[in-house]
This record gives C-alpha cells, sequence and structure tokens, in this order.
C-alpha cells in the first residue's frame, strides 16, 4: 500500500516476485493499476488519501473475527496498559482527541498517557485480561468499532468482497507458522497525516504478530538512494545525528544538562541519550569540548521553530532568506508549489546550485516558464558541477538499514567534484575566514573538528584534494578520545566524554584501522540472513526488536520462524541475527523497580527503545496528531469525512497565503481528485534522466493519466492536449487514456482520479509541464511532509493558451 | 593447394561450433521496467529513436528496429466482472528471434547474415549493402535498415546481435544482465527450454490456464522458421503480443507464389491476345 514497488524499486522488486515464486501472495492496493497490480495476485482500488480508513477496517477485522495473535500481543504489546481517566477518544469527541486547543491547532497530550504513571509509579498498570474499558486494547476496539466493511466502501470505495480477502489473506498468514509484511512508500509519507498511517499498520502488524519475525515488518520504501541515510546522520533540521532531538530554544533546551534530561526518557535504551550526545560533541569539538563548557553544547545553535523545507520556502518567498545552497535538490520543479519555489528564487541575494546538470532551479533565473527577463532577476546564481556516484567513494544505506560503502570507479570530469569535497573546502575557507575571531558566536565553527584529508592523496586519482569518505566514516564510529581507539559498538560510549562518536546508531561500522565493515561482501551459506554482507545499524542488527521472533520464554513461535531464540545451556541469546536484546537477560527476568534503561524492562519486553519496552498499539506520547489513526479526508477533497465530524486533520499546517490557495471541502470548481507519482523510466524532477536519450525516449513528454469515463464526460481522447488546474496553478499535458485509472463509487457518485507524473521540466532533452506547480505548501505535523498524493484539481481539453 | 589458396586470399577458418545459446523470455515475470532496453542501447551504443508519445500505453518506442533491438510491449486488457474490473496488463520484451531456419539469412544476398559458432544469426556490417532483402522476409519484423541520416552506415540491417561480443567474453548479453526480475533469462538452449517447459507447469498448476510458451522445437510457431533461439513464455494468444500464430517462411511458398504469378502473366497474355488480336 502506498507505494508502487515494481516501477519505483524495480531491483528491490526481484524479492517480492521471488517470494510470489514461492507461495506468497502479493496484494497490492493502490488508486492506480500499475505496473506493481499487474504482478500482483490481487488489485485492489482505493481512493487516494483513504488508507486510513482501510487500514482502520483491517483492525477491525481482525478484533472482532478474533484473528490477531493473542500471546504475543498480550505479552510483547501495551494491549493491556491502562490509559489516564483524563483521556477522550477521537470516537466520542467528533474526531478529535482530548487535549486540542484550536487557538495554536495542536494538543496537549497530557492526558493520553498511561494511568498510574506517578512519579513514585514504576510502569503502568495493566489488566491482563484486557477488559478493563481503559485497557489500550478496549479502547482500540471501540475506536475502530466503525470502520465496517461497509465504511470502508463507503470511504474508499473498496468493494467488499475485495477488502474481505485481503483482510482474510493477511489473517491467514500471520500467526507463529507465518508472517506478513507491508511494504510502504511516499503514497502514504506525503499526506498530511502520513505518519499516522504508518502508525495504523504498526498496530495491525502488532496485532497478527508480525514485528521482529523473519518475513513480518513494515518496509518504508525510500524515495531515493540512501534517503534512510540522509535521515539517520541525518539532514533534518529537527533532528542531531543518530535520531538526538534538536535543541529548541522553545522547549527551554537552555543548558546540556537540562537537554538530555528532558530529551533522555527514563524506560528503555533511549535513557542512554546523554552517552549518544556527549560523544556528538566530543566528535564535533574534539579538545575544545570539555565539561567545563558543557562540552561545546552551547555553540549548537538552537532551534527557533519551523525550519523545515516548506516552511523556508514559504520564507524564502516572503524575502526573509537572503541565500540559499542547494545540492541535489530541485525545489523550482520538484517541490510543492514550485511556482511559488520559483518566486521565492528571486527573491535571494545569493544562490548556489550544485548539481549533475543545470536543473530548473539553477536556470530560473532565465528559463522559467514566468519568463522572467534575466536584467530584473537580482539573485547571483553560481552554478557549481558535481560528480555522480561512481565518480566518488562512499556509503548507501538502504531500507533495511543496511550500510553498503561503494569505491570511486573514475574522477568526475573537468572541475566537478564530490559533494564532500564541496562541503569540506567551503568548511576549510570559512574556518580560515573567521581565524583569530573571538565573537563567541563564530567559537562552534572554529572549533569544529575538520581534518578529513587522506594521509596521502591516492595516486590514481587527478583530483588530489578529496577528503577521505573512511574518515569520516571512521568519525562516524567512534573512538576512545584517550588513545584514538576505534569503538567496537555503541555499548561503549560514555558520557563523560571519554568517547567521541559522530552517528551512535552506526558505531560498530568501522571497529578498528581497515575494518571498514560497510565494504563486506561475504556471503553466508548456512544462514539466508546474511550477517557478513555489509552492515546494518544499529550493531549488524538485520531486523529491530528480534527478541520477539521467540516466545515470552524464549523459544521460537514455530520451527519455521526460527529467528532468535534463548540457549538456556550457554544462558544467552543467539540465532541467525544479532540479537536486539541484552544477550544474557534471560527470558524470566523480572524488571528491575529501580534505576534506569532496559533494567526497567523484563526479560520478555522485546521493544528496548520504548519506554515499558512494549510495542504500542497505542501511543501515549510521541505523535502531535494523536495516540490513534484516525480517518481524516486530505486537506482537499470532493468529500466529507463519513466518520466524523471533523474533516480534515486538525493540526496539520496549512500556509493561507494568496499564492497558495487550498479548496474547501467539495469545492465544485475542483471536482476530481489529483495524485502525483512517478513512473520507472524518469528519475524525481528529471534531473538524472531527462538528460539521457535513452530514458527519455521511454516516456517522452509529460502526461495525465483519466480513465474512458472521464474523457468521456470532457471529450477527451487519447493523446490529446489538457489543462489541469488547482488553485494555485494551471499546467497543460496529453491526455492518455486508460482503464487503469478507475473512477470509484462513494455514496452513489462517481468519482474521478487524475494522474500526474512529476518528471518534466523546462531544462533536458525532454520538456514537460511540472506536477508540482499544481501542489499546495503543507505539513504534515510530526514530519512537515505536504500533501501531494490526494488533492483536487479541475480539467479540461485544450492547451493553456 | 586449398590452404595455399585460403592463405593467400586470407580467409579464416570458421570458428568451432560452441553450445548454442538464446534467451527464455518469461513474460509471468516482466514488471515492464525497460532496463533490457537501456541496457541494450546502452552496450550497443545505439541512439535514441526520437522523443514522442505514442499513446500506446506504457510503450514509446514502438517497434523493434535497426536501432532498437529490445522493446517491451504494453498490452492493456480489462472485462468487468462481478465486483469492478478484471485488469490484465501484459508486459513483453520483445527481441530478435534467432530461428533455426532464418528467413533473414536465407534471403541475404551478400553472406552479411551468418550463423555465429552460437547458433545465433548475426549481420556482419562490412558485408552487408544495404538490399533490404532480409527485411520483408522476416516473418517477426525484427531486422530494419537505418534511415538515411542514421546512426549508422546509412541503409546498412540491424538487428539484436545477442551480444556476441560479450559472448565472445563468456558474459550475459546485456537485456539480460540488466533484467531485475529474471523474466530475461539467457544460458544454453537446451537447459533453457528444459526450464521453460517445467515453468509452464508450475504456472498451469497454479491456474493459468492461458499460458503457454511461443517458439519451442514442438511448438505449432516452428513449422516453417524451425525452433527459436530466442523464445517466450506468453500469458495470452501470440497474436496478442503481436506473434505471428505462425511465423512463414518466404521460401517454402516461393514456388507456389511464382506459379501464381507465371498463371496470372499466362492469363494477362491470354486477354491481351484475345482483345487486340480481335482487332486484327
Amino acid at each position: 500500500m502506498g507505494s508502487n514497488m515494481a516501477e519505483n524499486h524495480p531491483v528491490g522488486f526481484r524479492w517480492p516476485m521471488k517470494a510470489k515464486e514461492r507461495g506468497s501472495t502479493l496484494i497490492h492496493v493502490d488508486p492506480r493499476f500499475s505496473r506493481t497490480s499487474a504482478v500482483a495476485d490481487l488489485y485492489v482500488p482505493i481512493r487516494p488519501g483513504s488508507d486510513i480508513a482501510f487500514l482502520g477496517g483491517l483492525i477491525n477485522y481482525v478484533l472482532t473475527h478474533e484473528r490477531w495473535f493473542k500471546e504475543y500481543v498480550l505479552a510483547y504489546t501495551n494491549a493491556s496498559s491502562l490509559v489516564s481517566d483524563d483521556y477522550v477518544d477521537a470516537e466520542d469527541n467528533g474526531g478529535l482527541f482530548s487535549g486540542y486547543d484550536p487557538k495554536s491547532s495542536s494538543y496537549d497530550n497530557a492526558s493520553w498517557a498511561y494511568a498510574g504513571m506517578g512519579p513514585a509509579k514504576q510502569g503502568p498498570a495493566r489488566d491482563e485480561t484486557l477488559q478493563h474499558p481503559r485497557s489500550v486494547f478496549q479502547i482500540l476496539k471501540r475506536h475502530y468499532a466503525r470502520y465496517t466493511p461497509q465504511m470502508v466502501e463507503r470511504v474508499c470505495g473498496t468493494p467488499p468482497p475485495l477488502f474481505l480477502q485481503v483482510a482474510d489473506v493477511l489473517a491467514r498468514n500471520s500467526g507463529r507458522e507465518r508472517t506478513s509484511a507491508i511494504c510502504y512508500a511516499v503514497g502514504w509519507t506525503q499526506q498530511s497525516y502520513g505518519a499516522q498511517i504508518i502508525r495504523a499498520a504498526g498496530i495491525l502488524q502488532l496485532l497478527l504478530g508480525n514485528i521482529g519475525r523473519p518475513g513480518g515488518g513494515i518496509m518504508a520504501l525510500r524515495g531515493h538512494a540512501s534517503i534512510q541515510g540522509s535521515t539517520d546522520v541525518p539532514t533534518l533540521f529537527d533532528l542531531l545525528p543518530g535520531y538526538l532531538p534538536h535543541p529548541a530554544a522553545f522547549k527551554g533546551d537552555d543548558t546540556l544538562e537540562r537537554y538530555m534530561r528532558e530529551s533522555a526518557v527514563r524506560g528503555g535504551y533511549w535513557s542512554n541519550l546523554p552517552k549518544f550526545m556527549v560523544s556528538l560533541l566530543k566528535a564535533w569539538y574534539g579538545d575544545a569540548a570539555s565539561s567545563e563548557n558543557e562540552f561545546g553544547y552551547q555553540w549548537i545553535p538552537k532551534l527557533t521553530g519551523d525550519h523545515s523545507h516548506v516552511s523556508t520556502s514559504a520564507a524564502m518567498a516572503d524575502g526573509k532568506v537572503k541565500g540559499f545552497v542547494v545540492f541535489g535538490q530541485n525545489p523550482a520543479n520538484g517541490s510543492p508549489n514550485s511556482g511559488l519555489q520559483r518566486r521565492a528564487l528571486t527573491r535571494l541575494d545569493w544562490m548556489v546550485a550544485i548539481d549533475l546538470y543545470e536543473t530548473e532551479t539553477a536556470a530560473f533565473w532565465y528559463a522559467a516558464p514566468e519568463g522572467w527577463k534575466p536584467a530584473d532577476i537580482k539573485t547571483e546564481v553560481f552554478l557549481l558541477p558535481t560528480a555522480g556516484p561512481p565518480e566518488k567513494e562512499g556509503t548507501f544505506t538502504n531500507t533495511q538499514r543496511l550500510l553498503q560503502f561503494h569505491d570511486k570507479a573514475v574522477d568526475p570530469p573537468g572541475d566537478a567534484r564530490s559533494d564532500l569535497w564541496y562541503v569540506y573546502h567551503l568548511g576549510r575557507r570559512l574556518k580560515d575566514l573567521y581565524r583569530g575571531s573571538t565573537n563567541p558566536r563564530d567559537q562552534g565553527l572554529l572549533n569544529l573538528t575538520w581534518d578529513y584529508l587522506p594521509e596521502r592523496p591516492d595516486p590514481q586519482w587527478r583530483i588530489k584534494d578529496e577528503p577521505s569518505d573512511e574518515k569520516v566514516l571512521m568519525e562516524v564510529n567512534g573512538y576512545t578520545v584517550a588513545d584514538r581507539k576505534q569503538l567496537p559498538d555503541f555499548e561503549q560510549l560514555k558520557a563523560d566524554g571519554s568517547t567521541a562518536c559522530g552517528v551512535w546508531i552506526y558505531s560498530g561500522v568501522f571497529p578498528g584501522p581497515g575494518k571498514n565493515m560497510a565494504r563486506r561482501r561475504n556471503r553466508t551459506p548456512d544462514n539466508d540472513v546474511d550477517p557478513e554482507w555489509g552492515f546494518a545499524w544499529p550493531g549488524n542488527r538485520r531486523i529491530l526488536y528480534n527478541r520477539a521472533s521467540a516466545d515470552p520464554a524464549g523459544r521460537p513461535w514455530s520451527e519455521r520462524k526460527k529467528y532468535v531464540w534463548w540457549d538456556a545451556a550457554v544462558g544467552r541469546w543467539t540465532g541467525k541475527d544479532v540479537p536486539d536484546f541484552p544477550v544474557k537477560k534471560a527470558p524470566g527476568t523480572p524488571a528491575k523497580e529501580q534505576g534506569s534503561g532496559i533494567d526497567l524492562h523484563s526479560g520478555s519486553d522485546p521493544f528496548t527503545l520504548k519506554a515499558d519496552g512494549r510495542g504500542w498499539l497505542f501511543a501515549p506520547s510521541g505523535l502531535k496528531d494523536g495516540p490513534l489513526p484516525t480517518h481524516y479526508e486530505p486537506l482537499e477533497s470532493p468529500l466529507s469525512n463519513a466518520l466524523y465530524q471533523r474533516q480534515d486533520s486538525p493540526v496539520a499546517k496549512r500556509f493561507s497565503r494568496k499564492d497558495n490557495a487550498i479548496s474547501p471541502p467539495g469545492d465544485p470548481r475542483y471536482p476530481f481528485i489529483v495524485t502525483t507519482y512517478r513512473v520507472t523510466e524518469h528519475y524525481t524532477s528529471g534531473v538524472m534522466s531527462r538528460w539521457n536519450g535513452w530514458l527519455s525516449e521511454l516516456m517522452p513528454e509529460m502526461f495525465a493519466e483519466i480513465s474512458p469515463e472521464l474523457a468521456g464526460e470532457k471529450g477527451i481522447a487519447n493523446l490529446d492536449w489538457i489543462t489541469v488546474s488547482t488553485p494555485r496553478n494551471q499546467i497543460e499535458c496529453k491526455a492518455l487514456v486508460t482503464r487503469r485509472m478507475r473512477p470509484l463509487r462513494h455514496d452513489g457518485r462517481l468519482i474521478h482520479t487524475v494522474g500526474l507524473p512529476y518528471h518534466w521540466g523546462y531544462k533536458g532533452l525532454v520538456k514537460g509541464a511540472m506536477a508540482n506547480d499544481l501542489v499546495a505548501l503543507s505539513e504534515e505535523p510530526n514530519v512537515y511532509i505536504q500533501e501531494d498524493k490526494a488533492m483536487t484539481c479541475n480539467i479540461r481539453k485544450g492547451r493553456l493558451r | 593447394m586449398i590452404d595455399a589458396y585460403k592463405r593467400l586470399m586470407n580467409i579464416e577458418e570458421p570458428p568451432a561450433p560452441k553450445t548454442a545459446k538464446g534467451f527464455f523470455t518469461d513474460t509471468s515475470l516482466c514488471i515492464g521496467c525497460k532496463a533490457c532496453e537501456v541496457a541494450c542501447k546502452q552496450w550497443n551504443q545505439l541512439p535514441a529513436d526520437g522523443f514522442a508519445m505514442t499513446g500506446n500505453s506504457y510503450d514509446n518506442t514502438g517497434t523493434l528496429g535497426a536501432t532498437t533491438w529490445r522493446h517491451v510491449q504494453f498490452i492493456e486488457q480489462a472485462k468487468a466482472n462481478g465486483h469492478g474490473l478484471e485488469q490484465r496488463w501484459l508486459m513483453m520484451s520483445d527481441v530478435c528471434k534467432h530461428c533455426a531456419n532464418a528467413a533473414c539469412l536465407e534471403a541475404c544476398p551478400t553472406g552479411a547474415l551468418v550463423r555465429t559458432e552460437y547458433g545465433t544469426v548475426y549481420v556482419q556490417q562490412d558485408v552487408c549493402n544495404g538490399c533490404g532483402f532480409c527485411v520483408p522476409a522476416c516473418p517477426f519484423g525484427v531486422i530494419d535498415r537505418t534511415p538515411t541520416d542514421g546512426h549508422f552506415e546509412a541503409g546498412t540491417a540491424h538487428k539484436c546481435t545477442l551480444c556476441y561480443d560479450r559472448l565472445k567474453d563468456d558474459m550475459t548479453p546485456a537485456c539480460a544482465k540488466s533484467c531485475p526480475t529474471a523474466s530475461i533469462q539467457f544460458g544454453d538452449i537446451d537447459e533453457l527450454r528444459e526450464r521453460a517447459r517445467r515453468r509452464l507447469g508450475e504456472l498451469q498448476a497454479r491456474g493459468e490456464s492461458t499460458a503457454r510458451l511461443y517458439g519451442m522445437p514442438e511448438s505449432t510457431e516452428a513449422q516453417e522458421v524451425g525452433p527459436l533461439h530466442a523464445f517466450f513464455l506468453l500469458l495470452d494468444e501470440p497474436e496478442k503480443y503481436n506473434l505471428p500464430s505462425i511465423p512463414r517462411l518466404p521460401r517454402k511458398t516461393m514456388a507456389e507464389r511464382y506459379g501464381w504469378s507465371a498463371f496470372v502473366g499466362v492469363g494477362f497474355a491470354l486477354v491481351a491476345a484475345v482483345v487486340f488480336g480481335g482487332r486484327r
């Protein structure tokens, strides 16, 4: 669901194809009949934006038909935990949870907490019979009781027999002997409640016992190679490396001590946060970081608000951003409301675009469809050529958290340099420019460790001042400060400044000089996990929470699904994978009453990162838009919410501005749903594919996919020019009329969907209109992503003018 | 004497025959990614053929030709059933069939088209004079001449070489190498045929009642052109994939057609004799 894996991850899709050959059932739930649907055993149509209703329907089916994995759910999830008396569910409050403040459009989540979590209490109160009305299990049951097959049909447009077939296949293929996996991609994440859709899948998989077990799980198919790596390291504004929260002024993180106290969780592995944070500061600031100066904590700029890409674009359009360095990204085409993005670029003083080709972003000043005269553009634009993957070394981290290092095969041509080269030398020159400054705000830059040139440049390459990726990776792995010895893993990290570590979750990837584990390419014939291929974080564990692959007593749930188990004879966990659990903690170990960290967990609490060691059916904290996934309509929808009085996400951020208008629900001017996506033949905004003739000829022109029914209604023939409009913009493209687009019936009304790939632009061998011109700026509240999978539009026959 | 002549004329011994190689293209595994088309063009340095959308599903390269040696077909099928539509989107990576009795090879007057030591059919570019006889001879419409302003020497005939240059170095042809789902399988032809028969059995056991093999020694398609060295597992009738149910060999119908020509000629002569003869 939410993924077109065959088209967008064709190489990874070999594995589902192999599974199918071995007898697995492949189900594709999607608004479009795509190349994935074509090879699936079952294709199930769904209206864009209705995924939570569908998954909620599955949850309800599993609960009401008693198809949940009882021992697993009871032992490993928070089903039995009791929730605070103050909690009010969305079911009883028109679609809003308790704690909602309409003024700020945000929740105070205090009432979502477990009951009995007073300062003196260790863990939540539990009712192992699951009968208590405030138990998570009963709350869950009530929350999804109205998500019936009939409701699923009404909201999603999915015929009940098909829905029930999915439910039955999933339930039959889960339990002791079997497991099911769910794959998703940006079809889920790029919605105004994307994180909640994934949560709904998490609830379903926990109920079916499909987490922490081989063949189970929820696979996030990432949108680019190494997007996983870029969230781990990360390139996100609100996180420090390894998912440490970024210090924020508005959270009161004014001292290191306070930041660590607020951010660390008492129970679970996150209680070690101080070790990760201090080691990170030591890696960044080296000898300048000491306990006297909070290890340089004050040199990290504190967040003052939402600095996500979408918000920054809006600020840039308002003239609040002066300079812009853009690497490997093409906002003038690839980002939401790209017309606004282009106008924003005209408000800059300067922009540096670093890419393989002259992107739409780099060329906005003379080539944008707005037809601006270069003389009228005040922005000074620098275009710098970068190196492609074979022209540099480095790692890719894939969706399995597997790091694979690759060598450089050839020097990049001419002046082209790797991204690392640009960042390293920019940093080096800036440090030179600021040398001798006593201004406190410059000390962070001046004290930054910046030693990444190799001891000797590799004689086979022309470029002699290329930094060493392996040196970076060695710092990422971490070392002991006193003797500069590489650390074997993150268990060795200390909060006293004696260890340094760039990204704690990656620790173990480079445990000694010359021991780059991400280079390994060894097969292990008798172990299909292949633990010596690359390196998976954390600690080379291929499946997270794999303690759950054994029953509470530590025995595999079944011989067929044997993965990690307790070997009583030697008193340790063992198996095909590295146990994601304290290796000597016996299954019967009781939770400690005192202390912190995973000592507060028992020997049968597999979810070590969670405060209570359990998989969360109900999320008492961590999400800004509710403890349980709830169906809302997209920000733009032709339908009103059939389940709740509340129409759309109460906390998603809309950017209410003249150049970002959003249609009201059921707007007759924009009666059709529009969704954007990619096709196999191109890559994102086309920078890496539209300059290549072999790829361009395969998909040469921008098109819109529409059903014969909609084409008939509008008098459109195949290949006709059509104009697609939203309140933001309008674009022209060719129509591809196909039965693969199906109108769906909702309450007797036929709802059409228009499909738009977003690969074309105004540079490259093949050019065409940009689908992102139609998309609105908006933000999902947890991860700040725009909603472009479900919007509304209108179409007409004919060109723009 | 003969050896001396061969030395004098610089005639090389043909390479010794090797195990016959070929492709088994299993369309039930194809995901239509077109990696084969791109890998083929990259390895063989073939140009792009133009940038226009055809409107025929996701197929924008149209046909096999002088500069497109792998071509992925997209066939959309839909019929109504109880709760909506029963839909199929058939995908098939088409290629030169390297027929055992290749019509192109028979039609070639210069000897440019040859059978290689791997049992495949190959155009020797330095020999081809661009007469084009091979083009209408091919019952599959595979081989074609480059347009006059083309990438190759104008007018010469081109088609898949089964990556002859890669075979020489024991490498898998580019298309098969790039296929992520093993829809294109390369190997010894006898082994591939065995594999294809097994695969058909599996699919039929799974209820794929319309699955069939195309181009096997025992298939009706082999009547005239012989077994295909690039053969297919299809999920529908061959015509649905633009493949002839019985590919014809022009030689087989030559006598008949010459007969008809002679008959018609004689007929016209008689009519002329009657018409013009009567005027006298």
